[in-house]
């Protein structure tokens, strides 16, 4: 049998990926294996991610592989290429770039869940106006008035501390 | 299986294996794994290392740390048959490090595909438990490092898949039934659909061995930690009612009742066994257990097993390298004795017995 990647060497290593429920076959030759990282006992199995990631990131174009990363060196096309983002700046450098894909991934652009220290206090209020409306919604089902009167209160604290403090950026 | 253990979703037990957390954490001021030179991937695992063991905290006292390059290719292996490091962990083993809890149920990979990898496996259905002690670990070692984190995306890592919450669950689920009527298929694409994913034993890529599975969430930014979970485990309790649904349209099926006994007949009589034969078995036993056909066995010895029978983690236990032929013997021993139930330990056991290797 001859490898399905080069079609020209004798495939030796075979490969049966399971995603999904989805059963992949591949015949490959030692080289071609190794270059789909397939070489060692466990390997690097991710390669069919990846590739598809690394194919999403194609569609959009090599009209900005120019711009680096100042921070470690990546370009758009390195980052394309592997599927792996060079650093956290990385996320900044090439958010435009980066955004479809994310979207593909995750069908949603932005996080909701647990924050770091390091997060602004602008989204720290943000998500607990959140988290106090998501309780608010249940207090009221469960026809628990008195705890949905201190959760409105709550939020409209938190509310008026938002619009002050936007406020006082647009004056500054 | 009677009416009422068809439909108790408190104890689930008889499907789901175990329960796993998983937080992808970079720090800011050091490039991803990918681009860091061994050498200051060895910095980025100091650091991490410090934070942990000399943090005010009573469970840093409980990790000790391992330096993956100082060991041998058996004790490496073995950490990922005990699902302590993916398989991608051990392949490269420069510059990481590892901090293990003492009793194995939180592990730290440093530099694997992204700086830290904060793990907690337990045993059965407990999502909230692991998810509260991986959280509390990554609140403390976020009052110590900075965190690579935008206020849009979330926590930031080295693969897009997995910004946002960092987060992955997933629960090991033994479904025999489910996969002998076919169904696996066309659950996995309906899955999918729903931001989940099901694989195999060990992870992204692998075959599922024995029937057991991997169910996690896929999506992981735009979505909590806690939404995540919750939606994970609806889905789960639903396979749990579908593969009992199967088990029991198959409990009277003499073809799969004869393979259940035939497979008990040879763990208790067989004197070799490969790897791949001893997981077919002990998935069928396991199944026979499940519609109450066997009494004397339990889970907790099953999934013991499981690891136990694992070529690299069965030499550590021995404590020396052996040829498959002599693993095949001493897997056949260690199946047979699990089954007996004799419950003395593995050193012991595989000394005293007449065949051992010398």
């Amino acid at each position: 049998m001859l490898c399905q990647a080069c079609e020209k060497r004798q495939a030796t290593t075979h490969i049966k990926t399971i995603l999904n429920g989805e059963l992949k076959e591949y015949n490959l030759c030692s080289e071609c294996a190794h270059k789909n990282g397939y070489s060692s006992f466990f390997g690097d199995l991710n390669f069919d991610l990846d590739k598809l990631f690394g194919s999403f990131m194609d569609s959009i174009g090599p009209s900005k592989i120019r711009k680096r990363c100042q921070c470690c060196g990546s370009s758009f096309e390195d980052i394309a290429k592997s599927g792996k983002v060079g650093c956290a700046e990385c996320y900044d450098v090439f958010y435009d770039e980066l955004l479809p894909s994310v979207q593909r991934i995750h069908g949603r652009t932005s996080h909701t869940g647990k924050l770091a220290h390091s997060a602004g206090t602008e989204v720290k209020v943000r998500n607990e106006i959140a988290r106090y409306r998501a309780e608010l919604e249940k207090a009221i089902k469960s026809q628990e008035f008195e705890k949905a009167a201190e959760l409105r209160d709550k939020i409209k604290e938190l509310e008026k501390y938002e619009s002050d403090n936007s406020a006082a950026q647009g004056k500054e | 299986m009677s009416e009422k253990k068809y439909t108790d979703l408190k104890n689930v037990s008889d499907v789901v294996i175990s329960t796993r957390i998983r937080f992808a954490r970079n720090l800011r001021e050091f490039p991803f794994p990918c681009r860091l030179s061994d050498e200051k991937k060895r910095k980025v695992a100091n650091i991490i290392k410090e934070s942990v063991l000399d943090g005010h905290s009573a469970i840093s006292e409980r990790f000790r740390y391992i330096q993956m390059s100082e060991l041998t290719q058996e004790e490496a292996v073995s950490l990922v048959e005990r699902h302590l490091v993916s398989p991608e962990f051990i392949s490269d083993r420069q510059g990481r490090g590892l901090l293990l809890l003492d009793d194995e149920s939180v592990s730290i990979m440093i530099n694997e595909e992204d700086h830290v990898r904060i793990q907690v496996i337990n045993s059965g259905m407990k999502l909230e438990e692991a998810f509260d002690l991986a959280d509390k670990i990554d609140t403390l070692l976020d009052e110590q490092l900075d965190f690579a984190f935008n206020d849009k995306l979330g926590y930031l890592t080295q693969c897009p898949t997995n910004i946002g919450t960092g987060m992955r669950a997933s629960l090991m689920l033994h479904l025999p039934a489910l996969q002998e009527s076919g169904a696996m298929g066309k659950i996995g694409a309906s899955l999918s659909k729903l931001g989940l994913v099901i694989r195999g034993l060990y992870g992204e890529g692998t075959e599922p061995s024995g029937a057991i599975y991997q169910l996690s969430n896929q999506v992981t930014l735009g979505i909590s930690e806690r939404e995540a979970i919750n939606n994970l485990r609806d889905i789960a309790f639903q396979l749990v009612v579908q593969e009992r649904n199967s088990r029991e349209a198959l409990s009277r099926n003499i073809n799969v009742l004869d393979a259940i006994y035939r497979s008990y007949g040879i763990m208790l009589y067989a004197k070799l066994m490969s790897n791949d034969e001893c997981m077919k078995l002990i998935s069928n036993v396991r199944f026979g257990v499940e519609m109450g056909l066997f009494d004397n066995i339990d889970f907790d010895t099953l999934n013991r097993l499981i690891i136990e029978i694992q070529p690299a983690t069965l030499m550590k236990n021995i404590g020396k390298k052996l040829t498959p032929a002599e693993r095949d013997r001493i897997r056949a021993e260690l199946v047979r004795t699990a089954i007996t139930q004799q419950k003395i330990p593995v050193s012991h056991r595989l000394e005293n017995s007449e065949n051992s290797v010398k």
